[in-house]
């Protein structure tokens, strides 16, 4: 097999499964090395650099990072980051003047910013501190988008969002609140340099069924819905709620509905709790609130008396799945009507773009969606980017976020007559964690620790009011534990084959066993070649230039490696050694040269 | 050595027959210098162990004094064992094995331990074909005392310093051969595929099993110049024979398979197949396995493998006819008869 090219930045940052698997590419190891030893601030701004949101994210992130932790591998449960990214915000000090800061003058260039959502608000934090003119227009009376509307208050706290959303606006951006952005053409004949489309899938999907009409009062669309309780204009709901879907957003449903005076709500799904959408954890939290989750009840139509919504019909439904899992046959077994006073329809939702005319020079392909580059953010028009959910449909904020420092690379690249396809690179900068004999820069030690779990507020007096945050965030002995059940990732395992005398060592101490030195072949070969073979295709599997004594090759499964060390302690010539890996992404800050590579 | 222990993480192992992980069978850290051949071998012995499904109390671990002797407490923490007077761990073993004979002796010993100072012992245990499986960690100098020539450091072989060795070597499996020694094998720490199935083999063999295994001093003798060195070794390393040990084969046919594999039955019913590297071969010819050895000395080839093998003698407890219950398992009235059986005893010798 070729030997594996470890200058490729690629490599190394694909061990870093958190930060490869976060679309911001957070550090987070590096992150998680601050917080232990009480650099909350520095953790808090390496932290801004990739998800600028840290306090906001660390609470309601969708965290990709999580499920892909090598941990989690390791033994039962995932690091976890999330929590300890709000014990960075939490506890950070006055950050306000260690932020990029408004420039002096700006350079003339005029960027539209359309919606007051987490993608616009990435654009203009990346941009103005560069001097560009950012104007942002909000349809509502607060900034924030998704994150105020939909989100409700318990989990995400206003002061802490507003706090994230000023810092960005100190810098010196312009935000247009109750102004609705009704005409595409008219708001660029204002001469734009560039303007950014942000504004998000505003439009929650409708369930079309007997009784729809009738019962109208009694059915709500998920997202308005919530919305319209963040905004205070609905302050209570029936005693009996049913909530149809079972995403994150059905989920919020539910338990602002405990908040607004329901006694017993269900989450109504059609299919099996594998299928679900929602994330582990909000399933969890919801039904650690009395939240009953039904499965396998597809609507069937609205039942109505008297010209009032009594209950919900359903079909009962059964499914035969395949040996991987997926549904192969479908069957009706029956119906069953659930009596309720309310529904929430939490099924979907889309973008809509009612406000750009079809003659301007952005092609929409057949479902209404503009085409959008997937690297540049680039529309068809140019000058005209999207990102957030309005590009590629619903995700979540981290994504927005990397969309927006995407984008504010093509809209820098595009105001200076530069081709926006041509980009930086990313690269790699590795460093010997090296200090003595048996001494490293990091904590390599193996915590055996499980789990931290969240302190929450106690039920009922959560249930009393809806802006209570429900978490209490991490202690000091958890902060101390869980910073170190983290495996430090980033602190690479380098192997120089030239120096290796072939002595075992490294292979007998490995405590997961991923090493192996064994006669060169194809790469199938090679994973089954070692003492636990590397089924695990998705992660990589490292191999050496040929060893000078024997010809072997030193073969290493980057699968559940530990980033103990122990394989450079006892390397009697150095061969292999441990390295801090900084994976540099670039952001618009360094397109436009003002800060060196890092 | 290394700052920690190994982390104890078992959930991606498979496990043996008794339901445990290669992890159970490991023991405390090694205080060796780091890429020391010795800690090789301490993993090839959880290996076999692990392999043969044998529980790690059914073992007693014996060894001297030196750095190889040191190692019976890195690997199999919850077996019996006795780190005992240099050069003396044969007498020690010799005692144990007399009064239980049912645990899988494990005899852990060094040149200097095997070759100098305990050179009788070593030689006496052969004779008595002790059923035990003795393993010399080979390294060719004194590494505790920082690289002193030893009495198997190869005739011209330099020190650390440049000064080349002037006296002759004594090779421990020509000795055993010559004492009569029915399991003689040599391996190299830095090939496991080899030294696994030896141990299986040697632990699986009754009475004396003889493993003399090359395994580098990575302080004091791995420099150029030095014939005990990983480059050295790997340079003339020369399988002869390549050994598999198969337990409890179901089917036996006949002296070889197809493929020129030659089978030999153990006691226990478990079975080796041997396959010759070298066309000409024997591990069953006394004569032929001293021969290769002293011809292979004189071309710089470092011939391994199972050199000889001769499952036909009879180990000490049969010779002395001692019981199959160990003494601690015996009831009283079977262990002290009495004074009326002493006094009959004592009227013998009258």
């Amino acid at each position: 097999m070729k030997p594996t090219d470890t200058r490729d930045p690629d490599y190394f940052h694909k061990v870093v499964d958190c930060q490869w698997a976060c679309p911001a590419h957070t550090p987070v190891p590096e992150y998680i090395r601050l917080i232990a030893q009480g650099k909350f601030t520095e953790a808090y701004l390496v932290n801004r650099r990739s998800n600028v949101f840290p306090g906001i994210l660390g609470r309601v992130c969708d965290r990709p990072c999580e499920p892909a932790c090598r941990r989690g591998r390791v033994e039962e449960e995932p690091l976890a980051i999330c929590r300890l990214k709000r014990v960075a915000a939490d506890h950070r000090d006055e950050v306000k003047h260690l932020l990029p800061q408004k420039p002096e003058r700006t350079n003339g260039k005029k960027v539209a910013l359309i919606g007051a959502g987490p993608a616009s608000l990435t654009v203009a934090n990346d941009l103005a501190p560069l001097g560009y003119e950012c104007t942002i227009f909000e349809a509502h009376h607060r900034p924030g988008g998704l994150m105020i509307s939909n989100i409700p208050a318990f989990r995400l706290p206003e002061e802490v969002l507003d706090e994230e959303i000023d810092y960005i606006l100190d810098m010196g951006v312009e935000l247009k609140l109750n102004h609705r952005v009704e005409s595409l053409r008219a708001l660029m004949d204002h001469g734009y340099d560039a303007v950014f489309v942000g504004s998000g899938a505003p439009k929650g999907k409708d369930l079309h069924i007997e009784g729809r009409e009738e019962a109208a009062d009694n059915i709500h669309i998920g997202i308005d819905w919530l919305e319209s309780v963040a905004f205070e204009h609905t302050d209570k709901i029936g005693k009996r709620v049913l909530i149809i879907g079972v995403g994150n957003t059905a989920m919020d449903c539910c338990r602002t509905s405990l908040r607004l005076g329901a006694g017993d709500v269900k989450v109504m799904a059609r299919k099996p709790r594998q299928f679900f959408k929602a994330s582990p954890w909000e399933l969890e939290d919801a039904e650690d609130e009395n939240v009953e989750i039904v499965v396998n009840h597809s609507p069937k139509r609205f039942v109505v008396e008297n010209g009032r919504l009594t209950g919900m019909e359903f079909e009962l439904m059964e499914y035969d799945l395949d040996d991987r899992g997926r549904i192969t046959e479908t069957r009706t077994v029956g119906t069953k009507i659930i009596p309720c006073d309310d529904v929430i329809l939490a099924i979907g939702q889309e973008n809509a773009f009612p406000w750009i005319e079809r003659d301007i020079g952005i092609e929409f392909d057949k479902w209404g969606v503009p085409v959008v580059d997937e690297t540049t953010h680039a529309s068809t028009l140019p000058g005209v980017f999207f990102g957030g959910d309005s590009a590629f449909g619903p995700k979540n904020i981290i994504w927005a976020v990397e969309h927006g420092h995407q984008a504010a690379i093509s809209i820098h690249k595009h105001c200076q007559g530069e081709t926006i396809e041509e980009r930086m690179p990313r690269g790699l900068n590795l460093q010997s964690a090296k200090m003595g004999v048996n001494e490293w820069m990091y904590s390599h030690a193996y915590e055996g620790a499980h789990r931290r779990d969240m302190p929450l507020v106690e039920l009922k007096e959560r249930l009393s009011n809806r802006k209570m945050e429900v978490e209490l965030g991490f202690d000091a002995e958890r902060i101390a534990t869980e910073v170190q059940r983290c495996l430090n990732c980033d602190v690479q395992t380098v192997f120089d084959a030239p120096l290796c005398k072939e002595c075992d060592a490294c292979l007998d101490i490995c405590p997961v066993d991923c090493l192996a030195i064994v006669p060169d072949g194809d790469e199938d070969a090679l994973r089954q070649s070692l003492r636990v073979p590397a089924n695990n295709t998705e992660q990589a599997l490292y191999v050496s230039a040929p060893l000078k004594d024997t010809g072997r090759v030193m073969v290493k499964d980057e699968n559940l490696c530990l980033h103990c060390g122990l394989c450079a302690e006892r390397c009697p010539t150095a061969a292999w050694d441990m390295q801090d890996a900084d994976i540099f992404i670039p952001h618009v800050e360094n397109e436009a040269g003002k800060v060196a590579a890092e | 050595m290394t700052s920690m222990p190994k982390p104890f993480i078992d959930k991606h192992l498979p496990r043996n027959k008794l339901g445990l992980s290669v992890r159970n069978y490991e023991g405390v850290m090694s205080t060796l210098c780091a890429g020391c051949g010795h800690d090789s071998v301490t993993a090839a012995l959880v290996q076999a162990f692990w392999e043969l499904d044998l529980a790690p109390e059914s073992a007693a671990k014996v060894s001297g004094i030196g750095c190889s002797s040191k190692t019976t407490a890195y690997f199999m923490g919850q077996s019996h064992g006795i780190n005992c007077v240099h050069g003396r761990m044969p007498s020690v073993a010799t005692g144990a094995n007399a009064v239980n004979g049912q645990l899988h002796y494990i005899g852990i010993s060094g040149d200097g331990d095997s070759l100098s100072i305990g050179f009788g012992q070593f030689a006496h245990a052969i004779r008595r074909n002790l059923n035990m499986l003795y393993i010399i960690e080979n390294n060719g100098v004194y590494g505790l005392t920082k690289g002193q020539f030893s009495a198997s450091a190869d005739y011209g072989s330099k020190s650390k310093k440049g000064v080349p060795n002037e006296q002759t070597p004594i090779d421990p499996c020509i000795q055993a051969l010559t004492l009569g020694a029915g399991f003689v094998a040599r391996a190299f720490s830095g090939d496991k595929s080899q030294l696994v199935p030896l141990i299986k083999a040697g632990l699986m063999h009754k009475g004396f099993a003889l493993i003399d295994v090359i395994s580098p001093c990575v302080t004091f003798n791995d420099h150029a110049g030095s014939t005990k060195s990983y480059a050295h070794t790997y340079k003339y390393y020369h399988p002869l024979v390549h050994t598999d040990f198969v337990a409890h084969a179901d089917e036996i046919t006949g002296e070889y398979a197809e493929d020129g594999e030659m089978r030999v039955t153990l006691h226990d019913g478990g079975e080796l197949r041997l396959r010759k590297t070298d066309d000409n071969y024997d591990p069953r010819d006394r004569a032929q396995a001293i021969e290769t050895l002293m011809t292979g000395e004189s071309n710089g080839e470092i011939r391994t493998g199972l050199l000889y093998l001769n499952e036909d003698l009879p180990d000490m407890h049969a010779a002395n006819k001692l019981p199959e219950t160990p003494l601690n398992a015996l009831p009283f009235d079977a262990l002290c008869p009495g004074t009326g059986a002493l006094a009959s005893l004592q009227k013998r010798y009258r």
